[in-house]
């Protein structure tokens, strides 16, 4: 599939997509800089010259995050049924999730399991953006509701990383529904007070930020992530209106009083063992 | 056809129609002639009004969903404000969130349904230009979901069941709304709905659109009107981004399965309340008849429930939306695994002060 990276679109601005294109040498999608592959996945996806962020696999992004070796994955076995038999131009919903299992090698968009972090002992729940955007449907609400549990039972800090476009269409109501599910569970787990961390990045959108993605104890954002609930185009199409500089990104989210910190990637690991050593009681 | 208004629809017909409109034109112009010359014409009037009531049980008995989604967004339909004149007495509107404003896109307030106080709480579409303008259209900004849980916890304080009346195309994409977390006051509303110690009933009037439907739209008993929708986007959003191409909302409304008969079959809501024939626009008081009676069944059954049941019951139909009836076995025998390991849990926690075992 051929990638557009349209930078403008009927008159409003639109930041590139954060995918880090392919190839060995690629140019940033932030500062245009030409990059040496290797450089930036050592450096954790991120680019070297311009702080960006690029977009990484679930996979990559535990790899990252936990201490080597430590992910031990729960419900992997959980697939999605197509409840609706979701019909759409000359495809299927079916087609869409078995197309999407070989791109990404992953079974749904999110995975879940105990992990540690430098040592310290949590329940981790991450999002996969190349499995149908990181959508929200029945599979990914019931994994996240899981993990929810598993770190009731075991009494361990929860934390999740959020990607996702939104409640997954194809499933309809029964998505929709995934947003007050996730949201009763978390509910459940609040009142045990267990410790919740949030983590956003890009991008982060629709029915997950309108559930589980905003009701952190604790929320961090990764620089530059897209995060809110109606898509910039949604909202530039209704109030055509050219939107301002840095709308819903991040830093936007920081200064409206939504996010507690953002953090660099880079740092993620020690910010939230931090936290972590911060809430035990 | 402007002078065709002693119509029952109010002149205005949906595409699908034309059989209707028709018959009413043949019994105005009988009507009108009647009159001008003095000639009878009951008989005939009768049976057109005959065929009329054939042609409308046909028509809509085989309402497509994309028809469903015309007639809940008929000029016509009952909105909340009809509601409220006639079946809430004695309603008193409590406005604000305490922290922005006063979003006119949901009306908060109390008042009485049947023999019972409760606190209602519903989106307002507005009926005229001025007024449609002055709420929004029925789109909510986070200062609307902020008083609504407000005003839902300061009921839950005094014991008082909560209506909420949905009816909204979905929460409105702006840039203030952005601004003042639109995301965040949907999803807090959600958490604390899960958990208010009252009974709470939810019924989707017209438009269920996606999470602006659900800021107001969890609790006890989901129900419907038979020809409201209910869905996680909008067709015409759906058709954009799956058919790239927004005139194909017709076949998005399809595929998304948001009729009350698709979502019972699905077994996604509690009840569906029948319109009358030819759907709410064409009987105020049936509709509204029909939606007071479930109300004040529901609520006798929900005030007899222990609120501890209630809460768990809540918490289980939540909890198993959308999985299947083996998973939902499975996870109640994990649930209860994991709740009795928590017991334990605890129980090894010494405590300060000894509470009773329960039995
Ligand atoms: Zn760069």
């Amino acid at each position: 599939m051929s990638k557009k990276t349209k930078k403008t679109w009927n008159g409003f601005s639109l930041k590139p997509r954060l995918d880090l294109p392919e190839g060995l040498w690629v140019r940033c999608s932030g500062c245009e800089h030409m990059l040496y592959r290797k450089n930036v996945e050592e450096n954790s996806n991120v680019c070297p010259e311009c702080n960006c962020h690029f977009r990484i696999s679930a996979d990559v992004r535990i790899k990252q995050l936990v201490d080597e070796g430590s992910f031990e994955e729960v419900s992997s076995e959980l697939t999605t049924e197509d409840r609706l038999e979701f019909k759409f131009r000359d495809t299927t919903y079916k087609k869409r999730l078995k197309a999407d299992e070989k791109k990404s090698g992953a079974k749904e968009a999110i995975r879940i399991g105990k992990a540690f972090i430098k040592g310290r002992g949590i329940v981790l729940s991450a999002m996969e953006p190349n499995f149908l955007m990181g959508s929200m449907g029945s599979v990914v609400g019931e994994k996240f509701c899981r993990s929810v549990e598993l770190a009731m039972a075991e009494k361990l800090p929860l934390v999740v990383i959020c990607c996702s476009g939104g409640a997954r269409m194809h499933e309809g109501v029964i998505s929709l529904g995934q947003m007050a599910k996730t949201s009763a569970v978390l509910a459940k787990y609040d009142e045990q007070g267990g410790l919740f961390i949030s983590v956003l990045t890009d991008p982060t959108t629709g029915g997950v930020t309108a559930s589980f993605a905003m009701l952190g104890d604790v929320t961090i954002a990764e620089p530059g992530a897209l995060i809110g609930f109606a898509g910039p185009r949604t909202i530039a199409e209704t109030i055509k209106v050219e939107l301002p500089e840095g709308f819903q990104r991040a830093e936007f989210l920081v200064e409206h009083g939504f996010i507690d910190m953002i953090v660099s990637r880079k740092d993620l690991r020690s910010e939230i063992a931090r936290l972590i050593d911060y809430c035990k009681k | 056809m402007a002078e065709n208004n002693n119509n029952i629809a109010g002149g205005d017909y949906l595409e699908f129609e034309h059989n209707v409109a028709e018959i009413d034109r043949q019994m105005n112009e009988l009507r009108r002639l009647s009159s001008a010359k003095g000639i009878d014409y009951s008989t005939e009037i009768r049976k057109l009004q005959k065929d009329q009531v054939t042609e409308l049980k046909k028509v809509y008995s085989t309402l497509s969903a994309w028809q469903t989604v015309q007639v809940a967004r008929h000029p016509k339909r009952p909105l909340l404000n009809d509601y409220l004149n006639l079946i809430v007495k004695d309603f008193r509107p409590l406005h604000g969130d305490r922290c922005f404003g006063d979003d006119k896109a949901i009306i908060t307030g109390l008042g009485q349904i049947g023999r019972e106080k409760v606190l209602v709480v519903g989106q307002n579409k507005g009926r005229t230009t001025n007024e449609k303008i002055a709420c929004n259209f029925g789109c909510p900004n986070p200062e609307g979901y902020r008083k609504a849980i407000a005003k839902m916890k300061f009921a839950e304080k005094y014991g008082i069941p909560i209506v909420t009346f949905i009816d909204t195309p979905g929460a409105y994409p702006g840039i203030g709304a952005e601004e003042r977390g639109q995301a965040r006051a949907i999803a807090v509303n959600m958490m604390e709905m899960s958990r208010m110690k009252v009974p709470i009933i939810c019924i989707v009037i017209g438009e269920g659109g996606s999470g602006g439907a659900l800021g107001i739209g969890v609790g006890d008993k989901l129900a419907m009107l038979e020809y409201a929708y209910y869905s996680v986007i909008s067709p015409e959003g759906c058709a954009a981004i799956l058919w790239r191409d927004g005139s194909k909302a017709p076949l998005a409304a399809e595929a998304l399965k948001l009729t009350s008969k698709d979502l019972t079959r699905l077994k996604l809501i509690d009840a569906v309340i029948n319109e009358p024939l030819g759907g709410a626009h064409r009987n105020l008081h049936d509709t509204v008849y029909n939606v007071e009676r479930y109300i004040v069944k529901n609520l006798a059954a929900l005030k007899r429930t222990k609120i501890d049941k209630l809460l768990e019951n809540r918490y289980e139909k939540l909890r198993s939306i959308g999985t299947s009836t083996s998973t939902a076995e499975e996870i109640a025998k994990k649930t209860l695994i994991s709740r009795e390991r928590l017991k334990e849990a605890i129980e090894k926690i010494p405590l300060a002060k000894p509470v009773p075992a329960k039995v």
